[in-house]
């Protein structure tokens, strides 16, 4: 590998920890807290995120369901999901740092209520408040080159594009559009975030060279979600395996440019 | 043999009837000595719905809920056994996929059959899954009408605040306490959480429902479930919290936008009321039955009170008279 750097550094780096899993799972809509946790332990997951709804941090009155998912021990990412605003994403990054003792924040400034697609402007600014006060922004953003560079100045050290929206188990929807932002930003930490459906889809992002993959709908939605857990797990370590080996090209048979054994030469001249 | 019953939701109730049943002298002490409406049972939806439960719950809850369905059929005046009709918008189809595959019990309707069920949604919805055997009750005058049989067969109900905790400086000359006060036992069983469920009672003469309806979405899932002269119970939200209070302005206009997309009439709907209680859960959301000395709690019933207590209550009864151990939901038997 021609660096020992950026994405083909052996451990999964998020602002100076480091982490052996490249799955961050999503802690909701699981049938039981009991079966979440399952799934935490069989993803291997290192960081799980947590969906603050602002009425559950007042007076603690979540603390026992985050409670459960500190025993899990993975490290938790609190997330500002729902949030519309600028203003609302901040103050709920504010209450994260309180109740959970941590720098960290996955940001989401939610644009349109329907495809949950982010308010990339939204996002841009409250990205560089919460940096400036010395937050460690994970920000849910598009696959924008732009928007992704801007983060960047912001003070973001981690991008997290989405493969597609949010719990619609579609998978890549622009491969090309993710590749050309891994192109772009090769010593940055990449990671896809929201629409996974499959294991196989995480494959391809980590063959496509990305650090890691953060999805919630996909496990927990499933019809056995530990079992989902364990296969995603494997999928994410196979596509960064494949990333690393150094895939083949892939060839056009379609366009015959070197003698086959066996047919003879003047076949193909005859036929020109 | 003397039977101190704490709480009288529905846990407490179906307790205090199954102890009653096998001739044991009861009382009831409770925040009220009529039909409470502090605790989880005055909001329930009153579905009993055992297939549609098994896409989240444990083959568990079917179990039990299949033993309290007979319970009801025999003691609630205006159970219904119509089924639950489960639909989705066109551009949420898979989800009708999804709740298929992991559930049992169903047959899918189109078209016509949408029609027959439903006729108010037939235009709107052309295909879901029809739950045929499930049925539904008023919850709280089912729980009205089986106080009113526990006073005839000679329960007494007492109207008090149990402050201390069974089991600490709790002292009572019964033979078996049997305590039932859900999220209110938190602090002697540490490990129940509060799961936070807001609903609403609504009026409309638009539109009649013959039997529960469930409207599958990615992130606001909905029930309603029709009650007589055009009321409907439409809910609950599933929050993670111990909150019991305030219902959210937001969760109220998810469960709203919900109806109104259900059916258009819905807007046009008088608001009755808004409830808003924690349901007490367990981590994998399934009841229990614990005993410490002579106390017996059961407990966690979390979204699945009507579907589970009167089970449950049986489970009680048969170990406290009959030394039965029911292994599938007792994890403490500590003498």
């Amino acid at each position: 590998m021609d660096s020992a750097k950026g994405p083909a550094c052996k451990k999964l780096s998020l602002y100076g920890s480091e982490f052996d899993s490249r799955f961050l799972i999503g802690s909701a809509q699981y049938p039981s807290p009991a079966i979440l946790l399952d799934a935490i332990t069989a993803s291997h997951a290192g960081i799980v995120t947590v969906s603050l709804r602002r009425e559950a941090g007042k007076d603690g009155a979540g603390q026992q369901f985050w409670s459960l998912i500190q025993q899990s021990g993975a490290r938790l990412l609190p997330n500002t999901a729902g949030c519309k605003t600028v203003k609302e994403a901040v103050n709920t990054a504010h209450m994260a740092r309180e109740l959970f003792d941590t720098r960290w924040i996955k940001l989401e400034v939610i644009g349109e209520d329907d495809t949950l697609q982010p308010d990339v402007f939204g996002l841009v600014e409250a990205a560089r408040i919460l940096c400036a006060e010395g937050f460690q922004v994970f920000p849910y953003t598009t696959d924008d080159l732009v928007v992704a560079d801007k983060l960047l100045a912001a003070g973001c050290e981690v991008l997290m594009p989405w493969g597609s929206p949010i719990g619609s188990g579609r998978g890549l929807n622009n491969p090309f559009a993710l590749r050309a932002l891994r192109a772009h930003f090769p010593d940055t930490t990449l990671v896809v975030d929201a629409g996974i459906g499959l294991p196989s889809q995480t494959t391809q992002a980590m063959e496509l060279g990305y650090d890691a993959i953060l999805l919630n709908t996909a496990v927990a939605k499933a019809g056995d979600p530990v079992a989902m857990a364990r296969a995603f797990a494997q999928a994410i370590e196979a596509g960064r395996l494949a990333f690393l080996a150094g895939a083949i090209e892939a060839r056009d048979m379609a366009a015959p440019s070197t003698p086959v054994l066996g047919s003879p030469f003047w076949h193909s001249e005859h036929e020109q | 043999m003397k039977v101190e019953i704490i709480g009288s939701g529905v846990s407490g109730l179906c307790c205090a009837h199954a102890f009653a049943e096998r001739g044991c002298e009861v009382s009831i002490i409770a925040a009220s000595d009529a039909l409470d409406s502090t605790c989880c049972s005055w909001w329930a939806g009153g579905m009993l719905a055992p297939g549609c439960e098994g896409e989240s719950a444990e083959p568990l809850i079917a179990t039990l809920g299949v033993e309290s369905m007979a319970f009801w059929q025999a003691i609630a005046p205006d159970y219904t056994t119509a089924g639950t009709l489960v639909v989705a918008t066109s551009r949420d189809q898979p989800l009708i996929n999804n709740f298929a595959r992991n559930t049992e019990g169903w047959q899918r309707v189109e078209g016509k059959q949408v029609h027959q069920l439903e006729p108010d949604l037939a235009e709107r919805f052309n295909c879901g899954l029809f739950f045929t055997d499930e049925a539904h009750l008023d919850p709280r005058q089912a729980l009205a009408h089986l106080i009113n049989t526990l006073k005839k067969s000679g329960v007494s109900f007492e109207q008090r605040q149990i402050d201390d905790a069974p089991g600490n400086d709790y002292h009572s000359a019964a033979d078996w306490i049997i305590d039932c006060r859900g999220l209110g036992a938190q602090q002697t069983l540490t490990d129940l959480r509060g799961v936070k469920g807001e609903m609403l009672h609504i009026h409309s003469d638009e539109i009649a429902l013959k039997r529960p309806v469930r409207l599958l979405h990615p992130r606001i899932p909905l029930y309603i479930v029709p009650r007589a002269k055009g009321v409907f119970m439409i809910g609950a939200t599933m929050i993670e919290s111990t909150e019991r209070t305030r219902a959210s302005v937001r969760s109220v206009l998810e469960l709203l936008s919900a109806a109104y997309a259900l059916h258009p009439a819905f807007g046009e709907a008088t608001i009755i009321e808004i409830g808003v209680e924690a349901r007490p859960a367990f981590t994998d959301n399934l009841p229990r039955l614990r005993r410490r000395g002579k106390t017996l709690s059961v407990n966690g019933m979390y979204r699945h009170g009507f579907l589970a207590a009167p089970a449950m209550a049986r489970r009680c009864v048969e170990f406290a008279l009959d030394g039965i151990i029911p292994p599938e939901v007792m994890d403490e038997n500590t003498a």
